[in-house]
């Protein structure tokens, strides 16, 4: 134990002292700050640009209808002729002309758009919309229906989902789900692969530097490996803390260098968002809190905590049996395979159907469990299943180091000699 | 040697000898490293552990050091089954050996000391002493990369003997060492074995075990087919032959006379006279004193020396008789 805790301590400052570390560690942050930044400050260049479109109503009827916006002004030319405007709209530089004809009729065959470039799709269904309104109007009124009378007639259903124990979930909060349990999910997957490949990087470091035989001489091979897959995980964790702290810092002072007052964005777009949907945005607050936050947590622990052994043991094992990282390719992509096949069930499968076959044997196999089951957990799901899963899970891990840790005791002092499969399965029985 | 009749003899055997490793057999899948391999080490001398490469020799200092497990056999320590404590009291330096390239000297081996189980305050002042006796005080903050491979090895060394084990294994300890290197470590081992250290090394340069050893064992194709004190081993494979530097009017005529009696051969050895240089083997029963009076009446004599078989020597003869 007294070595277990050398070991990690060594390993945890190797790793954090190491100049990429320092510096993944402080510039990741900055530069996607940096990206996030540089996109909202080119929306809020590209929204302040002010549009005029011209309109070209033959009708007469629109040109009330069309109302000046914030960001669209429209130029009523219907005083000219139609290549007159054309003419004017090209020249002028204006967004586009809107050409609606005399004899439109109810499916808005006839209007057309002029325009430099094709406009934006939401520039179309506004127009779309604005003209089809109108229409729609004179109908009812042609047809001797009073608007106002209909506008009150009309009734909103908003279905409640409720499960049997009484939470109530709507279909924002599958949203929200969605968007918990893949990140969770994702999160997993990247912390694996980089913190595993560290893991293997350290033991070849170790091969490749000779110093293997000098340490194992000292502690036990399986000492010497758990001590380093613990020590990075470390390294790991402190790196992830160090990213959400930054990220929270940076994220307010770019905010604030660049002018965006977080505050009264939040507040201007809740108004907006509060106008349509008032319900709805409290919804959303309820839901957040309505998830099993606690559970969340604890289950991504121990998730997290099962894939990542589980993982790191078998980076450790492809690190000892081979010579140089080149050579770690062909063990690689049995690695990457189970990954990636999790983050793709998760992100297809789950979120069509989070208790569905696939979904549930994808939570279950151990390979796979960490990833999937942490998409599934938002959505509920059954106590047993996370039994069984969680006892595969720690079944397969000790497996799975036991298989490595052998592996790995072979592995380490063998030099020159190129692995393959055969070669390993032999060492088992070494 | 009576070494696998077991119990009864191990308390006699452990008294005289620190480790003693009895019938060692381990396979690797179908190939068999070590087949039945029994040493044992008298405390505070030098063992010599012989054979060509592939022999099996590393594989046995791995076993000793616990790294690897033997299918068969076992391995005493002062009379005891090894145990995985037991690594703080052997000192191992490997044949493939190596540091840390971005870690500093002083760190690097205050952790490997620690990984021994000696406390922080204990190693520092130790490697203190160490580092100021091998004149590398500077070091302590320096970066293995930084470093000469001579440098780094004599780290390896401090590392290997910091603890004061009590016993010591050096596996090929002069392989890569310069010449000014190997002399300086050659005289640490003497002198550790002056304080009381058992030291076991392998190699497959001859004349280090000449200079060094007081006992070898000789392992080919994963058998030992040698072993004993050095001196005895030499005693019982010379030949009866001496070497002699002859002056006489008449070379031929003393050659044949010579065969007639003796078997005799060309030899070349360092002379300042311009003699006949030959070896002379005697019969089973015959003394050299023998040989003197027959030469004194034909001869002036230069040189008279017993040729003693170099371990070198003994180890070719032995490995192309096995082979």
């Amino acid at each position: 134990m007294r070595n277990l805790k050398l070991i990690i301590q060594r390993e945890y400052l190797a790793r954090v002292r190491n100049k990429t570390f320092v510096i993944m560690t402080f510039l990741s942050p900055l530069i996607l700050v940096g990206m996030f930044a540089l996109i909202a400050y080119l929306s809020m260049l590209n929204s302040s640009e002010q549009r005029i479109i011209g309109l070209f109503d033959e009708t007469e009827m629109f040109a009330s209808e069309f109302k000046d916006q914030e960001q669209v002004q429209y130029l009523d030319l219907s005083g000219k002729s139609l290549e007159e405007a054309k003419q004017m709209v090209n020249e002028q530089d204006y967004y586009g002309l809107i050409y609606i004809p005399e004899n439109i009729d109810r499916d808005l065959k006839g209007v057309q758009f002029f325009g430099k470039e094709s406009p934006g799709l939401g520039t179309i269904q506004a127009i779309e919309k604005t003209i089809a309104d109108r229409l729609t109007r004179e109908e009812l009124i042609e047809r001797g229906i009073d608007v106002n009378q209909l506008n009150e007639a009309k009734t909103e259903v908003r279905i409640e989902i409720q499960n049997f124990s009484g939470e109530r979930t709507s279909k924002m909060s599958n949203y929200i789900k969605m968007f918990f349990g893949g990140a969770a999910g994702y999160l997993l997957m990247m912390f694996i692969i980089i913190y595993g490949n560290m893991v293997m990087r350290s033991v070849i470091e170790e091969k490749t530097n000779r110093i293997i035989e000098i340490i194992v001489s000292s502690v036990k091979p399986i000492t010497l490996m758990m001590g380093k897959v613990l020590g990075t995980s470390l390294a790991g964790i402190t790196q992830f803390t160090i990213w959400v702290l930054l990220a929270g810092v940076l994220a307010m002072t770019s905010f604030y260098v660049l002018g965006i007052d977080i505050f009264t964005v939040q507040k201007s777009q809740l108004e907006t968002v509060e106008e349509i949907a008032q319900p709805e945005i409290a919804q959303l607050v309820m839901d957040v809190l309505n998830l099993p936050i606690l559970s969340l947590i604890i289950f991504f622990l121990i998730y997290f905590i099962g894939g990542y052994f589980l993982y790191s043991a078998i980076y450790a094992a492809i690190g000892a049996a081979v010579d140089s990282e080149t050579d770690t390719q062909q063990f690689m992509f049995p690695v990457i395979l189970p990954l990636m096949l999790g983050i793709y069930v998760g992100f297809f499968s789950v979120i069509e159907n989070p208790h569905g076959t696939v979904s549930t044997i994808f939570s279950m196999v151990p390979l796979t469990s960490p990833i999937v089951m942490l998409m599934r957990i938002p959505f509920g799901v059954p106590w047993w299943e996370l039994v069984i899963s969680i006892a595969l899970l720690i079944i397969t891990n000790f497996a799975v180091i036991w298989v490595a840790a052998k592996i790995y005791r072979v592995g380490i002092l063998m030099y020159g000699k190129k692995a393959s499969y055969k070669e390993l399965f032999k060492w088992l029985k070494y | 040697m009576g070494l696998s009749q077991g119990v009864l003899f191990i308390p006699i055997l452990y008294m005289e000898n620190l480790l003693v490793a009895e019938n060692i057999y381990k396979q690797f899948g179908n190939f068999t490293a070590l087949n039945n391999v029994s040493i044992a080490i008298p405390r505070g001398s030098i063992f010599g552990l012989l054979g060509p490469n592939g022999a099996g020799k590393t594989t046995l200092l791995r076993i000793i050091n616990q790294i690897t497990m033997p299918d068969k056999g076992q391995v005493y320590l002062d009379g005891k089954p090894l145990h995985p404590d037991d690594i703080a009291h052997i000192g191992y330096l490997p044949e493939e050996r190596g540091l840390y390239k971005s870690m500093k000297v002083g760190e690097q081996a205050l952790y490997l000391a620690r990984l021994k189980g000696l406390s922080k305050t204990e190693a520092k002042e130790r490697l203190e002493y160490w580092f100021k006796k091998l004149q590398i005080e500077g070091w302590w903050d320096k970066k293995i990369q930084e470093l000469s491979k001579g440098m780094a090895q004599k780290i390896q060394f401090i590392i290997t003997v910091l603890h004061r084990p009590k016993l010591l294994i050096f596996d090929e300890p002069f392989s890569g060492f310069d010449p000014v290197n190997a002399g300086l470590i050659k005289n640490e081992i003497l002198q550790l074995k002056e304080e009381g250290a058992t030291i076991l090394f392998s190699t497959h340069r001859m004349e280090s075990v000449e200079e060094l050893c007081d006992y070898m064992a000789l392992i080919h194709l994963s058998n030992k087919l040698l072993d004993g004190k050095v001196a005895e081993i030499k005693r019982e494979y010379k030949s009866n032959t001496y070497e002699v530097g002859l002056d006489t009017e008449n070379d031929a005529a003393l050659i044949a006379e010579l065969k007639e009696k003796f078997v005799i051969g060309n030899t070349n050895f360092k002379s300042i006279n311009d003699d006949l240089k030959l070896t002379i083997q005697l019969k089973d029963g015959e003394t050299p004193n023998q040989l003197l009076d027959y030469l004194l009446g034909k001869a002036r004599i230069n040189h008279f020396v017993e040729v003693i078989p170099s371990v070198n020597d003994i180890f070719i003869k032995t490995v192309t008789q096995n082979a």
